[in-house]
């Protein structure tokens, strides 16, 4: 099918192109920009006039929940939402259950996700069997199935024998690691950050050196390896500050944070708000000013939504005993907007963090709108209020801390493959 | 943009400002707290006198719920209750519905359905009270016996009612709170209750590893060495030291904190001559207090029992008017 999305303001941050013009689509590829291509005939036609058009969102952490855990969401649920948000890729961390630590589950899941005809899915690897942090997968095997890297989610890797050698592993073939920092003990049992809210509501603490000691040897051993690492959802000031020193160094480090962190802190938890209970824990106001700071000046490469479903049940529980996580596939863009409309940033600068710099990340060809690439759109109109709610959300888990905000920006189209697979 | 999350609305308070549920001293006004030490005064006549009953709360129900197990503070409650003439039903869910699988508010929507006035609440989780405040029907009261680490506003009331009775004036006061402050919901309420009653000074006395990140934001004053934390002291509120503390790293010996952090009576003679020593009871003699200081004079530790009864009986009717 020909699709002309005409008179929108496109804007591709991979290419650094902002500007109101015509995009064609022809076989399910960019067929160019502004030019009709020669013998060109639309079969449908969008009308995209005061409405931004830029490449679909490539959301590096998000929970689909399958296979295992299907009373926090489904496949069908989760993805879409992912292109009610504008998510064309995402990468699914491999804590399901099963764990994602055999060929045969991936393939499944790549099976299951590609039937949908829906947003692009990207597993994850686990790191070790069962997530355990003892053995290692079989991660040729695992990356031939479709894994594009390899981690543990939040579980911990205690030991650090294991990880060095997955390292050494891991490099050996070129693979990714993508590791959230946490030191397993310092952490352990803690629920909110070790900081004046903790202490106010008697909640046990997460201090910041849970994340900067296992950061330190993480970034020690991939300095000796020679392995590519990705920090996932980076929370401190401090952790930036060592991020951005690896970086400096030359060290082969990628690093997201969640879209919640750039926006929260510690004091959005209030009266025990259990939509609050995240992982990593929302820190300081001046860890979110750091956060902030890293994503300017590029310690930090993208934003990703931490997309985790919570069935209801689990959250209306004493704020410990809530399951930790928020719904955000469709939260994604407006955080972005919001972000970008607070540092006075241009979108195209903005928009790059969550759509060129994470596809860059994943190692894809997406996040971009050369002529030629595959038609992955998300078409959304920038001065579009809506309100968060239950009933707003597609997500099946309607968790999340900016229930009841205000934000801007809504997803009207989104492509995949130059198929219209959502319009609002 | 906005946000409708409400650290704006206390959630103790009904639309009128008066007091819905007490589930911490944190954000209340002192007019409230001082409307608590009023109300319980001649509740404390009432305890000693032959009829110790007042017909306040006749045909209320009154539900105990003890997630955790306590015998003091559920007695206290209950005795309280009674004397006020309401119904008093004990529940001890930690080994009944939690055990079969039952969702806390799975619970406490099956006893609002039984007609409850009010929930008295302990549980080990902090942030438990409100959620059950959150959540139940608009007519059932609800006070925190104890929540996890954070509140345990009646016991720090009472600690109030006890130092005013024995000091009159909360405002040229230097208080000292000494031992567990990281896992102490006690320490916290009486922290925000002394700031709000407006006593200038507020110690903490603690090792490091008993002290919660940023507890100066709080309001106090921290010291590290008993020595100069007791200095001038008028009041010292002594801290249980929970056996399982000692089963960690936070501290290495029983001996060797109270060495450092017992009250003798030799660390007492350090503060003002006519100090007062509280304890929330029940005490570890030999562990957090030499058992001479605990039985001395300058102990009040037996009279706080006794106007705890009165506290909660103001507490619940206070509420029960509202």
């Amino acid at each position: 099918m020909n699709i002309a999305i005409r008179n929108g303001r496109v804007i591709d941050p991979k290419n650094s192109f902002d500007r109101v013009t015509n995009i064609y689509i022809r076989s399910g590829k960019i067929a160019s920009l502004g030019d009709v291509p020669p013998g060109f005939e639309a079969h449908r036609e969008i009308n995209a006039q005061g409405l931004i058009v830029c490449p679909g969102l490539v959301d590096l952490s998000a929970r689909l929940r399958e296979p295992g855990l299907e009373y926090k969401a489904t496949l069908e649920s989760e993805m879409g939402a992912a292109v009610a948000g504008g998510v064309t890729s995402l990468a699914c961390p491999p804590d399901t259950d099963p764990v994602l630590d055999e060929p045969g589950l991936v393939e499944m899941l790549k099976y299951r996700a590609r039937g949908r005809n829906q947003t692009r899915v990207y597993p994850i690897g686990a790191l070790t069997r069962g997530l355990r942090g003892e053995w290692l997968t079989e991660m040729a095997e695992l990356h031939s199935a479709g894994c594009v890297a390899f981690g543990q989610s939040d579980r911990p890797l205690p030991n650090n024998r294991v990880l060095m050698q997955a390292m050494q592993y891991a490099s050996t073939f070129g693979f990714c690691l993508w590791l959230r920092p946490q030191d397993v003990n310092l952490a352990d049992g803690g629920v909110a950050h070790d900081g004046e809210v903790a202490t106010r509501l008697g909640l046990a603490a997460v201090p910041v050196c849970a994340e900067t000691v296992a950061l330190s040897h993480i970034i020690l051993m991939a300095k000796e390896t020679g392995a590519r690492v990705h920090l996932c959802r980076i929370s401190s000031a401090e952790g930036v500050a060592m991020t951005r020193t690896a970086r400096k160094q030359g060290l082969p480090i990628t690093c997201d944070v969640a879209a919640n962190h750039v926006h929260l802190s510690e004091m959005d938890i209030g009266f025990f708000d259990s939509n609050c209970h995240l992982v990593p824990p929302l820190r300081s106001l001046g860890d979110r000013d750091a956060l902030r700071a890293g994503l300017l000046d590029g310690t930090i490469d993208a934003i990703c939504s931490d997309h985790a479903p919570v069935d209801e049940d689990a959250k209306l529980l004493p704020f410990a005993e809530a399951e930790a996580g928020a719904t955000g596939l469709e939260l994604l863009l407006p955080l972005t907007l919001k972000w970008a409309a607070e540092t006075k940033l241009p979108l195209v600068a903005a928009l790059s963090r969550i759509t060129g710099e994470p596809a860059r990340i994943l190692g894809v060809d997406a996040g971009h709108l050369t002529p030629g690439a595959d038609a992955d759109l998300c078409i959304f109109d920038p001065d579009h209020y809506w309100t968060i709610e239950a009933s707003t959300l597609k997500s099946q888990g309607k968790n999340t801390p900016f229930l009841g905000w205000e934000l801007q920006g809504k997803v009207k189209y989104t492509l995949i493959n130059g198929n219209v697979v959502y319009a609002d | 943009m906005t946000s409708t999350r409400a650290m704006s609305n206390n959630p103790q308070l009904n639309k009128n400002g008066q007091l819905q549920h007490l589930l911490t001293t944190e954000g209340l006004p002192a007019s409230i707290l001082l409307n608590i030490l009023d109300t319980a005064e001649p509740f404390v006549g009432v305890t000693e006198r032959d009829v110790k009953k007042v017909p306040l709360l006749r045909g209320k129900s009154i539900f105990n719920l003890f997630f955790e197990p306590s015998t003091r503070t559920r007695t206290t409650f209950e005795i309280a209750a009674k004397r006020l003439s309401a119904d008093v039903i004990n529940l001890n869910i930690a080994v009944s519905s939690q055990s079969k699988g039952e969702t806390l508010l799975d619970t406490v929507n099956n006893l609002s359905a039984m007609h409850a006035d009010m929930f008295v609440v302990r549980h080990a989780q902090s942030g438990a009270a409100h959620l059950i405040a959150q959540h139940v029907r608009p007519e059932i009261h609800v006070i925190n016996a104890g929540d996890g680490r954070h509140a345990h506003p009646t016991q720090a009331l009472l600690d109030m009612f006890t130092i005013r009775r024995c000091k009159r004036d909360f405002h040229n006061l230097r208080v000292a709170i000494v031992g567990d402050i990281l896992h102490s919901r006690v320490a916290r309420s009486q922290i925000h209750a002394l700031t709000t009653l407006g006593v200038p000074e507020v110690r903490v006395i603690a090792p490091k590893t008993l002290l919660p990140a940023k507890v100066e934001r709080l309001g106090v004053h921290v010291y590290h060495d008993m020595a100069k934390g007791l200095k001038d002291v008028d009041v010292l509120m002594m801290l249980r030291l929970q056996n399982e503390r000692m089963l960690s790293a936070r501290l290495p010996s029983t001996e060797e904190y109270f060495k450092y952090y017992g009250l003798t009576p030799e660390k007492l003679a350090l503060a003002k001559p006519d100090a007062i020593v509280l304890h929330p009871g029940p005490m570890n003699r030999g562990v957090e207090i030499d058992s001479v200081v605990a039985d001395g004079k300058q102990s009040v530790i037996l009279p706080q029992v006794t106007f705890g009864i009165a506290v909660r009986m103001a507490v619940m009717s206070i509420l029960a008017g509202s």
